[in-house]
């Protein structure tokens, strides 16, 4: 029995020798993104210009990030997370203040973005794409006029209808819909639009997450509920669709980059981010992604055709009632509840 | 000594990944999180949580469901494998082979196939459409019960073909022999004598229907939501990992107390001399 136990201990022993031995000087960064938000060439001629590896992996939706970043086990040096999900993380202290002297391509972004609600002038985070969220629709299938959200409850569409199965973002519809902030902490307010997602249940066709994309484009539905840059990503390939900003408002969004506190190599994320905001890179990322850029000098490279992307690069005026989504604290658990509860429903 | 040597690895396993774990989950499941200081609290707040918010319901539809797709597999499971076990060896191999061939493939793979052949402009719709038809099949609880059907029908019929193949014929020529015909052999023979094939069967199909997530989000599009989904939920998009651990220790208990039934089953038909599947 003795033997067994020194044995046990031998393996164990070599095996985090082995663990210990793999691990050398070579920089390797470790970046973490949405799905199918880079031009991954441009990773390629980051390692060539730099020397520096990258490491890249990605997310669907910025719940799943957080979850990964906050149950350890992994050591992301860069992030793109959203604008709510920054401000819960600056928070938590789970981000690292930005030098901004390593990154002198700032100066090409946009002075609009420089403000944002939920991080003033850069301490955490720059800004990398940002979007609305609006109704892409089927013009061989849908022939009323699409300006509102009310579309989406109407019996017409029944089994035409695509949401997303996304917490805030659907949340969000209902409550735009009867006229409240999205960032509602009102919980009689959220318990109404809990039931009016509950009484759309019949009507949707399903509950989607990247795959809208192909499913309108198969024609397996005449609505659906999608961000700016997957709508344009489909209407430039395809001529039936068409896509929506509704009169009620919507959300418009930001996605940041951000270092996280605990990130190993912040000297090689800096030079990372300072390379995202090149406007020949940025060119080639939204030429790629399709979705906004906050970049004035990538903006400048645009073809007229995009810069006038009215879902895209909306106007102040349609902008009025849309806003960006805030960390609710605490609250959470009522969206929380209200989610599942939704989700339950029969 | 050498037994006892040889059942190290095993026990060692065994603490490291089934006991371990499980006292993780019950003690989270019992556990809210101080949102200050992000410590632990002990709770029952989260198994009241479920009675409150009536999941009940959830577990009872899941219950229904996986109840609705073990019928099933019962039903086309048992004649297919009496139908495997009467052929004469060489082509019972090939039809066998034949038969777990599509498991070779990932079980996911096999589900998304499905997306296809049901979809709006899929397989069934488009030979359909030439009769001037158009079904929504895909996104429904049809199309849950068909993919659970579909994925879980091997684990039915396997077992219950070990079990008739290994009944001694003469017990059949005997019965034959008194007189009995070919449906009192079967309800007084083979049916009694498989039971413990049909037991395991029914175990293999309902355990991974119950709890299922992949299908019901896959083929149910959302909107089909099981216990197996709201557990999903709990970890990876909600962040409350206290309250999945509870909805896990909750169904944990529900296939218990459903094997202490099967099994019960299982002891009786014992004493009366079955044969064993194993």
């Amino acid at each position: 029995m003795k033997k067994n136990v020194l044995l046990v201990l031998i393996i164990i022993l070599s095996l985090s020798f082995l663990y210990g031995c793999s691990s050398n000087d070579e920089v390797v960064l470790n970046v973490y993104n949405w799905g199918d938000y880079i031009d991954e060439s441009v990773l390629d001629d980051f390692t060539n210009e730099t020397g520096i590896k990258i490491n890249y992996e990605t997310y669907p939706t910025n719940e799943d990030m957080l979850v990964k970043l906050t149950q350890g086990g992994s050591n992301y040096d860069v992030v793109f997370p959203s604008d709510y999900m920054i401000e819960k993380m600056k928070k938590e202290g789970m981000l690292s203040k930005l030098d901004k002297s390593l990154i002198p391509n700032l100066e090409n972004i946009d002075e609009n973005f420089s403000n944002l609600e939920f991080d003033k002038g850069y301490e955490y985070s720059v800004p990398y794409f940002w979007g609305t969220v609006g109704i892409l629709y089927n013009k061989n299938m849908v022939d009323d006029k699409v300006d509102s959200w009310d579309i989406l409850w109407d019996e017409k569409y029944k089994d035409q209808i695509l949401m997303m199965d996304s917490q805030r973002d659907t949340i969000m519809v209902a409550q735009k819909k009867l006229g409240y902030s999205m960032n509602s902490k009102n919980v009689e307010e959220l318990e109404k639009a809990k039931e009016l997602l509950i009484a759309q249940k019949p009507l949707v066709l399903a509950y989607v997450g990247d795959n809208v994309k192909d499913m309108m484009i198969q024609g397996e539905a005449a609505l659906a509920v999608v961000w700016s840059g997957e709508a344009y990503g489909v209407m430039s390939e395809h001529e039936e669709f068409g896509f929506a900003l509704p009169k009620e408002g919507s959300n418009y969004w930001f996605d940041n980059i951000v270092i996280p506190k605990d990130a190993k190599n912040k000297e090689a994320a800096h030079k990372f981010i300072n390379f995202l905001l090149d406007p020949e890179i940025g060119f080639r990322n939204t030429d790629y992604v399709g979705y906004s850029t906050p970049n004035k000098k990538t903006f400048e490279m645009l073809d007229d055709e995009v810069k006038a992307r009215k879902g895209a690069y909306p106007s102040d005026e349609l902008l009025e009632n849309f806003e960006v989504f805030l960390d609710p604290g605490d609250f959470i658990e009522e969206y929380n509840r209200v989610w599942t509860e939704f989700k339950a429903a029969n | 000594m050498l037994k006892k040597y040889s059942a190290t690895p095993y026990v060692i396993w065994s603490i490291l990944f089934i006991v371990i774990p499980l006292i993780l989950i019950v003690t989270y499941s019992l556990s809210t999180k101080n949102p200050i200081n992000g410590q632990l609290v002990f709770s029952f707040s989260n198994y009241r949580k479920f009675l409150e918010l009536k999941f009940i319901n959830v577990l009872l539809k899941s219950v229904t469901l996986a109840f609705k797709a073990t019928i099933i597999c019962i039903i086309l499971g048992y004649p297919m494998a009496m139908i495997l076990s009467k052929m004469e060896a060489k082509l019972q191999k090939k039809l066998i082979v034949l038969f777990i061939l599509p498991m070779w493939m990932n079980f996911l793979m096999r589900t998304y196939a499905w997306m296809v052949i049901l979809g709006k402009n899929g397989f069934i719709n488009k030979l359909l459409s030439m009769v001037g038809l158009n079904l929504n099949l895909l996104y429904t609880r049809g199309a849950v019960l068909l993919g659970m059907v579909y994925n879980f029908l091997p684990f039915m019929v396997l077992p219950i073909f070990t079990v008739l193949l290994k009944i001694d014929n003469n017990y059949i020529e005997a019965a034959e022999d008194l007189g009995a015909d070919k449906l009192t052999v079967f309800r007084k023979i083979i049916f009694p004598l498989s039971m413990p094939g049909l037991i395991s069967g029914i175990t293999m199909v309902f355990m991974p229907a119950v709890s299922t997530f992949v299908i019901s989000n896959l083929l149910g599009g959302g909107k089909e939501v099981l216990i197996g989904n709201l557990i999903e939920q709990q970890f990876l998009v909600l962040n409350n990992w206290n309250f999945g651990s509870a909805l896990s220790v909750i169904l944990m208990i529900f296939i218990l107390v459903f094997m202490a039934f099967i099994n019960k089953f299982d002891k009786d038909n014992d004493d009366k001399g079955g044969v064993g599947l194993w």
